[in-house]
């Protein structure tokens, strides 16, 4: 025999409706400029689920940038870029600028030294964070804080 | 309209560890800018740079907007043999400009 849906049971499952229906509109609005967390998620796309190491990778900014419209990046790792032992990629990140990423460098035992410099932009006062793939399947990540006073991509034209 | 700078020795030892200097003008618009009028200027970059010596790759870079204007890249490849370092750069709105220098290597 049916018993009939007491008063308890019709408000619980009201309520179970209702906080259901409040959790999926809860809408995911985009930042106008990446967070740490968005850094952290680029990363992640990169890297997968493997392990980043901290090290072998040096990221060389100037410490203090006037105009973040050209800030000279170099970035090098250590390695002696043999065909056994060499380093497949060097990817640059921002916490700050609108976009997390900026630049992807791929090398093979050919490049004979990891190393390249490139010029870059920077939004604001933020730590930028460069990882290295090995040959091997490791990551390693260097980074650098950098003090901004003129900001980039802010500028009307 | 576009024109790059390269700056590769001419000649070099083999095996030696050359270094290599590439600029193109370009405005690396980001897409992120509004003009006066508020509107978004679309973005307009350089999304790929590939460097071949002698028809193999040996360097490549993926550019993102935040790529200062005129993108600089400098980076470093083994003098193997004699030849030509083509570099390509490829980018929205069908931008494609290949540039080569020759080497002796001896």
């Amino acid at each position: 025999m049916k018993r009939p849906t007491s008063r308890r049971q019709f408000l619980l499952a009201a309520g179970g409706a209702v906080a259901g229906f409040g959790l999926a509109s809860v809408v995911h609005v985009k930042p106008a400029r990446a967070t740490p967390a968005a850094m952290q998620e680029a990363i992640r796309k990169v890297v997968g689920p493997a392990s980043v190491n901290t090290g072998k990778v040096t990221l060389e900014l100037p410490p203090l940038v006037e105009n973040g419209n050209t800030v000279p990046l170099a970035v090098s790792v250590e390695s002696p870029m043999t065909e056994a032992d060499h380093v497949r990629t060097i990817h640059v990140f921002t916490e700050k600028n609108p976009l997390p990423d900026v630049v992807s460098f791929r090398f093979g035992p050919r490049a004979g030294r990891a190393s390249v410099a490139t010029r870059i932009r920077l939004t604001d006062t933020q730590t930028v964070v460069a990882i290295c793939e090995l040959s091997d399947g490791s990551f390693w990540s260097g980074s650098a804080a950098v003090v901004v006073t003129l900001a980039a991509c802010l500028e009307d034209v | 309209m576009a024109s790059a700078l390269i700056n590769v020795p001419a000649r070099a030892r083999r095996g030696e560890i050359i270094e290599v200097k590439t600029l193109i003008s370009h405005p690396m618009e980001s897409g992120h800018r509004r003009s006066q009028l508020g509107a978004l200027i679309p973005r307009d970059i350089i999304r790929l740079f590939v460097c071949t010596y002698n028809g193999t790759e040996v360097f490549r870079a993926e550019l993102h907007p935040a790529i200062a204007a005129n993108p600089f890249v400098v980076f470093s490849t083994v003098a193997t043999e004699s030849g030509t370092i083509a570099f390509h750069w490829t980018g929205d709105n069908g931008f494609s400009v290949t540039e080569s220098v020759a080497i002796t290597v001896g």
